[in-house]
Parts: C-alpha cells; sequence; structure tokens
C-alpha cells in the first residue's frame, strides 16, 4: 500500500508538478471612481522639530490618491482559504513616528506578530490604538526611548492617534493571514505563494470601507483582480 | 541663639523684597488695551502685601530680639484690652486691605470680563482639546457653521465637527493651528472645550481664561503691538499638557487679510 501511494506522488511529480509546489499569485490594482474627499495641509507649528521636517506641509492621509485614479494604503488580504492560518511570523512589523508622521499610515501585521514602534522624532509621543476588540492602551514615548514591542492577539483595524498630536493618526490592521499587501505606488498590489485553492480576497480601505472578491488558483499563473472603490467628496 | 534668628528673619525679609525693589523680574511688555489696568493692580497689591510682609518680620524679629530672654524679675506686658482686641482689630485692618484690593481690582477685571465686546469686534472661536488649540474663522459670510461632535475626526482634520455637506455656513470657515489677529482690532473670543478643562493664556495680552467643559465662554480683547507670542495652557489638562500651546500672531491689517487669504486657501 505505501508504495503505490509512493508510485502515485512520483507519478504526479512527473506528469504535472505544478500540483505539487505549484504557487499561484493574485495581483492587481485598486482604483476610485469619483472625487476623494480633498486632503487637508497639517500645520505642525506647535512642533518646531516636526515642522521643519517637513519642506512643504504634509497632509492628511485619509485617501491616498495616485494617478489614474489609483488608491494607496488599501489592505488586500486572503480573508477565506488561507493555507497558513495561525502561523506568527518571527519577523517583527516596524512602525515608526517621524516628522510627527506615522509612517507607514497603515501597517499590517499578523494577530500575536511582534511590533515595534519607534519614535524617531525630538519630542515625546503618546501613542493610542483606539483598539474596540483587543484590548485598548496608550503609551507614552519620550525621545531617544527604545521601540515599544507590542502586539494584538484578535484580527481587528485598529485607528491609531498620537495623545500629545492631534494631526497624527493611522491604522493597524491585524489579520489572520500572512498573504496580505497594502497597496502603494498607484494602488498595485500582489498576493504571491498562493497554492492551487479556492479564496476570498477582501481589501479595506479606511475610508471607504471593504470589498471582496472569489479567485481560484488552479497552478502556477498570476490572477489580475481589480477593486475599485466609490469616493466621495465629504 | 534668638538674638541670631531675629537678625537671620531680617536678612531673609530683606533679601526677598531687594530685587522686587530693583524690579530684576519685570513682567513681560503688555500689548493690550486694558493690560495697563491689569498691571497697575498687580504692582499696588506687590506694595500693599510687600508693606504688610516686611512688617510683619521685623515685627516678629522685634519681639524674639526683646522677649525671647526675659530680664530676671521683669513682668511681661500684655496688650492694653486683651488679645481679642487685638485679633479683632487686625482681622479689621486686614479685612478693609482685601476689601479694598477687591474694590479697586473689580475695575480692571470687570472691563475684561462685564462689558459686552463693540458690535464691530471680530469673532474668533477657540477649541481646546488634549493637547492642542484649534482656531475657527468664520470665513466671508460671517457664520460659523454649527457643530456636530459626533462628526469630529482628527485623522481628517475636522477638529470641530463640520458637516460642510450639509450646513452652508460652515463651508467658507476657516479653521487653523495658529491664531492670527489683526492689530488695535477688537477680537471676541468664542471659548470651548472639547474634552477635559483648559486655560487660554498670553503672558503680553494680560490674558488668561480658563475652558469650562460644557460652557461657552466669551472674552474680548485688543492688541496693539504687531509680533509673534504664545499661546499656552495653564490649567493642568493632562499628559501633554507641557506640550499644549499655540502661536499668536499680531499682524497688520494687510498682513492679517493676506493670512486669512492663505489659511482660506488651505482648508
Amino acid at each position: 500500500m505505501p508504495t503505490k501511494q509512493m508510485l502515485v506522488a512520483l507519478l504526479t511529480l512527473f506528469v504535472c508538478p505544478h500540483l505539487l509546489f505549484a504557487a499561484g499569485t493574485v495581483s492587481g490594482k485598486v482604483t476610485y471612481t469619483g472625487t476623494p474627499a480633498r486632503q487637508k495641509p497639517i500645520d505642525m507649528s506647535k512642533e518646531p522639530s516636526c515642522a521643519k521636517q517637513h519642506a512643504t506641509p504634509v497632509t492628511t492621509e485619509t485617501v491616498v490618491a495616485g494617478p489614474n485614479n489609483a488608491l494607496d494604503n488599501v489592505v488586500v488580504y486572503v480573508s477565506s482559504g488561507a493555507p497558513d492560518d495561525g502561523q506568527v511570523p518571527a519577523q517583527a512589523v516596524t512602525y515608526d513616528q517621524k516628522g510627527c508622521q506615522y509612517i507607514p499610515h497603515v501597517q499590517a501585521m499578523h494577530v500575536n506578530q511582534e511590533l515595534k514602534i519607534l519614535n524617531d522624532d525630538q519630542t515625546s509621543h503618546n501613542i493610542h490604538p483606539l483598539a474596540k476588540v483587543n484590548r485598548e492602551w496608550n503609551k507614552s514615548q519620550p525621545p531617544g526611548t527604545p521601540p515599544l514591542s507590542e502586539k494584538f492577539d484578535k484580527p481587528e483595524f485598529i485607528p491609531v492617534k498620537c495623545n500629545v498630536h492631534p494631526w497624527m493618526h493611522g491604522y493597524f490592521a491585524v489579520l489572520t493571514t500572512n498573504h496580505y499587501d497594502v497597496s502603494k505606488d498607484g494602488g498595485d498590489f500582489k498576493l504571491p505563494n498562493l497554492p492551487p485553492g479556492k479564496y476570498t480576497i477582501t481589501a479595506w480601505h479606511e475610508s471607504y470601507g471593504t470589498q471582496t472578491a472569489d479567485v481560484t488558483i488552479t497552478g502556477n499563473e498570476t490572477k489580475d483582480v481589480k477593486f475599485t472603490f466609490t469616493a466621495k467628496p465629504y | 541663639m534668638a538674638k541670631f534668628f531675629a537678625i537671620t528673619i531680617i536678612v531673609i525679609a530683606i533679601a526677598s523684597a531687594i530685587p522686587i525693589l530693583l524690579h530684576t523680574w519685570v513682567a513681560p511688555e503688555d500689548i493690550s488695551t486694558h493690560g495697563h489696568m491689569i498691571d497697575e493692580q498687580m504692582s499696588e497689591t506687590m506694595v500693599e502685601a510687600g508693606v504688610s510682609f516686611l512688617a510683619a518680620q521685623l515685627m516678629l524679629a522685634l519681639f524674639i530680639w526683646r522677649f525671647s530672654n526675659p530680664r530676671p524679675g521683669e513682668k511681661v506686658k500684655s496688650f492694653p484690652g486683651g488679645a481679642r482686641a487685638l485679633v479683632i482689630g487686625a482681622v479689621l485692618l486686614v479685612g478693609a486691605e482685601v476689601l479694598a484690593l477687591g474694590v479697586f481690582g473689580v475695575k480692571a477685571w470687570a472691563n475684561v470680563y462685564l462689558t459686552p465686546p463693540s458690535t464691530n469686534a471680530m469673532p474668533i472661536q477657540v477649541q481646546a482639546g488634549q493637547f492642542a488649540f484649534y482656531f475657527r474663522y468664520p470665513g466671508p459670510d460671517g457664520k460659523l457653521g454649527p457643530i456636530h461632535p459626533e462628526l469630529i475626526n482628527e485623522g481628517s482634520q475636522n477638529f470641530y465637527g463640520l458637516d460642510p455637506e450639509h450646513d452652508p455656513d460652515s463651508r467658507d470657515d476657516i479653521v487653523t493651528a495658529e491664531m492670527a489677529i489683526p492689530v488695535n482690532k477688537e477680537v471676541h473670543l468664542l471659548m470651548h472645550a472639547k474634552d477635559v478643562g483648559h486655560s487660554f493664556f498670553v503672558r503680553e495680552l494680560r490674558v488668561q481664561q480658563d475652558f469650562v467643559p460644557g460652557l461657552d465662554v466669551s472674552l474680548h480683547f485688543t492688541a496693539t503691538k504687531v509680533g509673534k507670542y504664545e499661546i499656552v495652557c495653564t490649567q493642568l489638562c493632562g499628559l501633554g499638557h507641557y506640550n499644549m500651546k499655540a502661536y499668536l500672531e499680531v499682524l497688520s491689517p494687510q498682513d492679517f487679510d493676506d493670512w486669512l487669504k492663505k489659511q482660506q486657501a488651505m482648508q
């Protein structure tokens, strides 16, 4: 019996190797239709050490649009069918406070993955993730403080604010999968290494909500998925 | 020992009076129309409190010097009428002093707080929240749009919770993080707090007024000198209190118009 199974496996390997080692990719672009809200310049005059880091005032980031209606900062992830549930990456993700801004504006991570929070400014920050499902906390971080190490144990999209600088805003996307990407450089995203199977891909944007798409990967292929959000001027 | 103590008291009392008499620490320049009254009241209070302080210290030193070691057989005399008459006399004297300061001081205070602003005073709204001030100018229509607290969203810089989609009055409102005012023009400040108690303090304007959550507080003043000044929160309001400040720019009318146009373009 084991011999027969091995033979089948060997046969499969020779005849159609992509079924064993196949890894498909879902990639695409996030765009919007309509007129997005104008992003307002941020006046940081109360914090001169930050204001002087920006030659032109930075703007809000509730909608970061690119050329050809591209939409950045959209979290695209496999919401169902992901093969790696429960595998927490050993590598930490980092969230930087620099020039009184959160970099990146949206940071995605796996549940229980280490999150390192840096303060690269000459001023104190007080990072405050407004979690509803996870435990809510806020921590002060004076300049020169070593990175804070945190993690979230439940999936949630968490708005993040600074208690000292009201204009600082960002998001944590805590997910139960490692197959995620945050659209950037013109709304592009890519989810590689997906074995054959049926997946639901979800795209989440802080102002425009979520959209889903069903994708079936059959082998070594790249599936193109497009998400289009409806933008509102207010 | 008692004589040494008496001398020490006199030395400390005189040493602490010297920097005040020499005006070592002077108040920052007054840039408001009402500030001189506040300053006069302050110096009057300082003189009266200072004279009382020195007199009390000298008396204390004198009594210690004279009565700490009674001469043999000396009988300590008591004040005519006993301690009761002395205490009543002291309470009346101090009471009259405090009352007089209050009666004269109310003039300065009432001029700021109990008079209505003139009809052509420029309205500016200021909102204090942990830990920043935000200012709102009504724009060309002269009307401030209504506030919807549930719409407050700092991520999109909607600090006031305005709804320009549905409220036409809000569309031209100008919200800023810095306060600019034209020189020699009366400003009517409409103050409210977003969360806890705060305070609006500009040393040079001689203006210090608390924000009380739930109350709309009103204040008016006229700045008389162009310059850049600091607005600080002087009511301990939480962890970031030390960093709660904004800048006040007093500008010429032309510069102010330019500033306002620039701010409007950025809305």
